[in-house]
């Protein structure tokens, strides 16, 4: 069985179709990026699977729960942490995660326990007892997944995790998140903005674009889809016999030529560049210098969305509550 | 991270675990209630503002319009000579026939009970647009909760922090001098807190219903300035009835303040009614039982997107 299976799922506003029949299955216990512009559909898919938006057509199984007809046994099994900072920052932490677990029925001394023990996992113990308007924007999320921790969830639903937060605090999120999942085998369903990370901490990644699953598969099938991996090589000799040679080679990709210069693409450039060099000195042509780059996740980002992460427009109240998240995350 | 937290066998074999309890409808209804209490008591700032107006109307208002003076402050008309105790007779009985009790600072010191309650009420409307706005809302929205319990929480805290700013209003408008009726009961308070409480309960879940979509606190805070003294004024709070013209009479007859102040003024000033004291419960028990019911009802349909 999959932790999430969506069919058909189709969300309408008026004529506007946000989600367009999406299909796609997670397995359990994987990292699950979903990419997109704003306004792509991603937060509406979300929002779906949490049971915050009704679907208008199709549905998913999530944890086996059929998210229309079983909400409240969803609502029971998963956690949810959302892009904003919804901890009350009058109260403590504490008090916070226990507003939390009474949400979910757990009875007094369960919780109490269990705060403990979440409190001392994201190592926020010391600040327990503190107003959450002292807290930094990395305890801040901190404390968010910790209350997204708190009913026990075999799937954890994480949006935009580490938005506005610096470098070293976003490390220290991915590492919560990966243990998750290599220690307690939790399902994780994870939007996220900054492309490196999915790349980087993803098993699966599905790109949205106008309502759509663009492209799913791994980081790498992804970046493959490009055509592989990036050869360039600067050579001395005969350029046209140079081409035809690599032409004529199995797994070559496109090609472009500018003065000395061969750009090409190919599935395996650590495996083609080698026998690239063989084959041109066999034929007495010099190889002053080569490279092999990959192809980032920007451009595969860029190529199923026509459009790079910085071009988007959103409306402006998702830009201020996109605004109001940096702001905390940066406090 | 280590610890026990999700170290049980089937947990790592990747089956689906469930807590096995069953919820009741009104788990959380207390935590969320209490939530936006704490948030209230904790910023005692806030509280001493909201009770400003009513006790300027009350020092301000309720001293100047002493009506009782014109009759005391020496009538004396030329050609007549009528003695003083005639006319503070006549002025007593004017007052009294007019509104129901001889003493206008009481009179509105009662009224000032339901305007704070009134004021209070209507702000549980905010604090449902700000739960959407910052996006508390949507996180109470993915667990388990009822619906009803998440209105119920604000519809409850409400009224609690209005009945409580009613009681502050009450001891400082017998401060001011406030005259309760001789033989005043512990009945008669608990009748009072009754009607503010039933009150409460109805406008408090009004002004829920009309933010339930909103996400503009613009918007809710114009509503909320275009009803709030409209209701007062189309209501019994600063003067009776009696002396409305005939057109208002019927707006006035349908507000539910116009009740909730019949009854303080019958049970703490002994003051003749607009109506029986038990027509008026009536009609405060059907406004709260509608429109709670409306609010819990309209919650399911319309608080998710």
């Amino acid at each position: 069985m999959s932790a999430i299976k969506a069919i058909n799922l189709t969300k309408r506003y008026g004529t506007l179709v946000a989600v367009d029949h999406i299909n796609f299955e997670v397995s359990i216990g994987e990292i699950f990026g979903l990419l997109g512009p704003n306004g792509a559909g991603k937060s509406t898919t979300i929002g779906m699977l949490t049971t915050l938006v009704k679907p208008t057509e199709g549905t998913a199984l999530v944890n086996g729960y059929d998210i229309v007809k079983q909400a409240s046994k969803v609502r029971q099994s998963i956690g949810v942490v959302l892009q904003e900072y919804t901890a009350d920052e009058d109260l403590t932490g504490w008090e916070n995660l226990m507003l939390a677990a009474s949400l979910y029925g757990i009875p007094k001394n369960v919780a109490k326990e269990r705060a403990k023990e979440l409190l001392d996992m994201v190592e926020l113990t010391s600040a327990a007892n503190k107003k959450v308007e002292n807290y930094s924007g990395g305890m801040r999320r901190r404390l968010e997944i910790a209350m997204g921790l708190i009913n026990r969830p075999r799937i954890l639903f994480l949006d935009e995790p580490t938005l506005g937060l610096d470098v070293q605090t976003r490390a220290a999120i991915w590492s919560y998140i990966t243990k998750l999942k290599t220690e307690y085998n939790m399902t994780i369903l994870v939007t996220t903005h900054y492309l490196e990370e999915a790349d980087a901490y993803c098993d699966r990644i599905a790109i949205i674009d106008r309502g759509k699953i663009a492209r799913i598969g791994t980081p790498k099938e992804l970046k493959e889809s490009l055509g592989g991996d990036i050869v360039t090589l600067q050579i001395v000799g005969d350029i046209d016999l140079a081409k035809e040679i690599i032409a004529s080679m199995d797994g070559a990709g496109e090609m472009r030529v500018a003065g000395d210069t061969i750009w090409m693409s190919v599935k395996d450039g650590g495996y083609m560049a080698p026998k690239i060099l063989e084959s041109l000195n066999k034929n007495g042509i010099k190889v002053l210098k080569i490279s092999i780059t990959q192809p980032t996740m920007d451009e595969v980002y860029m190529k199923y969305t026509g459009k790079s992460l910085r071009e988007e427009q959103s409306n402006w109240e998702e830009a201020f509550s996109t605004m109001r998240t940096i702001r905390k995350a940066r406090s | 991270m280590g610890g026990s937290f999700f170290n049980y066998e089937n947990h790592k074999k990747g089956e689906i675990i469930m807590e096995k309890q069953d919820l009741s409808p009104l788990h959380g209804l207390w935590a969320l209630t209490n939530r936006e209490l704490k948030k209230w008591y904790k910023a005692p700032f806030i509280l001493l503002l909201s009770l400003v107006q009513p006790v300027l109307w009350l020092g301000l208002f309720g001293k100047a319009m002493n009506i009782g003076n014109m009759f005391t402050s020496g009538l004396n008309i030329p050609g007549l000579n009528i003695p003083k105790q005639v006319i503070d007779q006549i002025g007593t009985e004017l007052i009294k026939n007019t509104f129901g009790t001889s003493d206008y600072f009481s009179f509105l010191a009662a009224g000032m009970l339901s305007f704070i309650v009134l004021f209070t009420s209507m702000n549980s409307g905010m604090m449902i647009v700000w739960d959407r706005r910052l996006g508390f809302l949507n996180k109470l929205l993915t667990t388990p909760v009822s619906r009803g319990s998440i209105i119920m929480g604000k519809v409850l805290s409400a009224v609690i922090r209005s009945l409580v700013q009613a009681t502050i209003v009450l001891v400082i408008a017998v401060l001011l001098g406030m005259q309760f009726k001789p033989g005043l009961s512990a009945l008669d308070i608990a009748g009072t807190y009754a009607a503010l409480f039933l009150m409460s309960l109805g406008l408090s879940s009004l002004f829920i219903m009309l933010a339930l979509r909103s996400t503009s606190w613009e918007s809710q805070m114009a509503i909320m300035n275009l009803l709030n003294l409209p209701l007062l004024f189309a209501s019994n709070s600063f003067y009776p009835v009696k002396l409305m013209p005939s057109w208002l009479k019927p707006i006035v007859e349908i507000n539910p303040i116009s009740y909730a102040n019949d009854i303080s003024r019958q049970l703490l000033l002994g003051a003749t009614g607009m109506t029986s004291i038990w027509f008026d419960f009536a009609f405060l028990i059907a406004f709260a039982a509608i429109f709670s019911a409306l609010g819990i009802v309209l919650s399911w349909r319309f608080l998710n997107s």
